[in-house]
């Protein structure tokens, strides 16, 4: 993640809010309902689709410049002691918005943050390095063993 | 001459449900889903969200089954969704040197850290009809994993950059916003950032017939394929409630990274040049000739001589955008009774004329 300011809590936030926004929404669905004593909330910013202009760089290493768009859902919650929770995520799913913004409210109360992380966040993260995995495997079986043939000249 | 052209209601109306029961087809067979668009018709799709310039690929898969088909038709409604969504802002620029390969060759260089990976690729298979798949029900393929040896893939033009034999990308500079052909009117010249924008949601068959067209000798280009990547690359945002960015998700981009040669100028050594094409999802044949393409009207900056229509910045960009082009092309349907009935009095009149 870039830009965190070496700041430990905005650093541990990114790590949060991409495992969230990266979740397979049926999964965060899962684990959601199986969490328990989850605090009332009042929707701060209703789960709202919009775009974000995807930026790529020249040469991909050059200049920015737009990609094209892609679809964002975003959400902001505010449980009853005061915290905010917000979610950006690629996609269109309300209902995955609104879920990680308040698990974004969740995870910055120490009351709450442990018991989330273990049962939310760690999981996703390693669901998702075993995903990735998985992929690079079969990748790795297509990379290219060039050997070279004895010239007959000499 | 007025012309009345109202009473085609009831028949626009019975056109629409006789084209929504023809999109049906047979009713004995089974109707498309959604997700069978997006999981077996993968490329149909990439191909929508690239030139309806929307990443989502739910959304392309719909326009694909609303549309009967007809990508052009696809990419047109999803130009026209993405008008009734607020944008929240840019992402910060992904960066493709971080993708999680899923493909990646390089035809200039044979030894690349990172290795030639091929992915999922139609080259070098025989372009037999594969009658097998015209039987359902059989077992799902699974591919074949081996370990992975972590083994990153730095861009191979970047090293190479390093010698100074080919151009470096231009500086990563991001105090200014880029322009943005959605928000502002073209203006030609255009610089290489927009032209990069107009050509990325540019028509693939277009642009392959340009790219095509420098290959055979209009506007030589002489290139070599430096690198074509393939993978998903992380995409930062930086909400301004927040403050600082955090990962929204993962989209699949293809990028190509063309080499071509260059004589050189007053202000430049004889190096290899650089075209650069980039096509959300797995979109290679866009990408390569996008990059073909960008070199090609490349042209001015680098003192080339312009003599082709693939170096033609206005001609190129002005033309490239398949849902505009359909738009102009198509209207000449609707009615153009008074236009056509004033051109034949015109005609009538200059017969006359002529046989007095």
């Amino acid at each position: 993640m870039s830009n965190n300011q070496g700041d430990p809590a905005i650093a541990a936030r990114q790590r949060w809010m991409g495992a969230l926004a990266t979740a397979p929404g049926s999964r965060l669905k899962a684990m959601w309902d199986a969490l328990d004593g989850i605090p009332p909330y009042q929707m701060l910013r209703a789960p709202e689709t919009g775009l974000i202009m995807t930026r790529g760089r020249v040469g991909g290493a050059g200049a920015a410049f737009n990609i094209g768009e892609m679809t964002v859902t975003r959400c902001s919650v505010r449980l009853p002691d005061g915290t905010v929770g917000h979610a950006y995520l690629a996609g269109r799913d309300k209902a995955q918005a609104e879920r990680a913004a308040v698990l974004d409210a969740l995870l910055q109360r120490s009351e709450t943050a442990a018991a989330i992380q273990e049962q939310i966040i760690q999981p996703l993260l390693d669901e998702r390095a075993v995903r990735d995995r998985s992929r690079a495997a079969k990748v790795a079986a297509t990379k290219v063993d060039f050997f070279t043939m004895v010239r007959g000249e000499d | 001459m007025y012309v009345a052209v109202k009473g085609g209601e009831r028949a626009i109306d019975n056109a629409h449900g006789l084209m929504a029961e023809d999109r049906r087809g047979d009713p004995e067979v089974a109707e498309l889903t959604i997700p069978q668009i997006r999981e077996q018709m993968k490329l149909a799709v990439d191909r929508v969200m690239t030139e309806g310039s929307v990443f989502d690929r739910d959304l392309a898969a719909l326009a694909i089954k609303q549309a009967r088909g007809d990508l052009i038709e696809a990419a047109f409604l999803i130009r026209a969704y993405r008008t009734t969504l607020t944008r929240f802002g840019a992402s910060l620029p992904v960066d493709t040197g971080k993708m999680k390969i899923d493909r990646r060759i390089s035809a200039a260089f044979k030894d690349i850290p990172g290795g030639q990976v091929l992915g999922p690729t139609f080259d070098y298979t025989h372009r037999l009809l594969d009658f097998k798949l015209a039987a359902e029900g059989g077992e799902a393929p699974m591919a074949l994993p081996v370990d992975a040896d972590g083994e990153t893939a730095p861009h191979v033009l970047d090293l190479l950059a390093a010698e100074g034999l080919v151009e470096t990308p231009g500086m990563a500079n991001d105090d200014a916003a880029p322009a943005d052909i959605t928000r502002e009117a073209p203006e030609y010249p255009m610089d290489r950032e927009a032209r990069l924008q107009s050509l990325a949601r540019g028509d693939e068959g277009y642009l392959l017939a340009l790219a095509y067209s420098t290959q055979r000798g209009y506007g030589r280009t002489h290139p070599f394929a430096g690198e074509i990547r393939l993978g998903r690359v992380s995409v930062e945002f930086m909400p301004e409630e927040l403050g600082f960015p955090v990962e929204i998700g993962e989209i699949e981009l293809t990028e190509c990274n063309m080499i071509n040669q260059f004589k050189g100028s007053k202000a430049m050594p004889p190096q290899f040049t650089r075209g650069y094409g980039v096509a959300f999802g797995h979109g290679e044949r866009k990408a390569m000739a996008m990059a073909l393409v960008d070199r090609s009207l490349r042209s001015e900056e680098l003192g080339e001589e312009i003599t082709a229509p693939a170096q033609d910045q206005e001609f190129v960009l002005s033309h490239c955008d398949n849902v505009q082009a359909t738009g102009f092309l198509e209207h000449l349907k609707l009615p153009h009774y008074v236009d056509f009935q004033s051109e034949l009095e015109l005609v009538r009149r200059m017969r006359g004329e002529a046989a007095e």
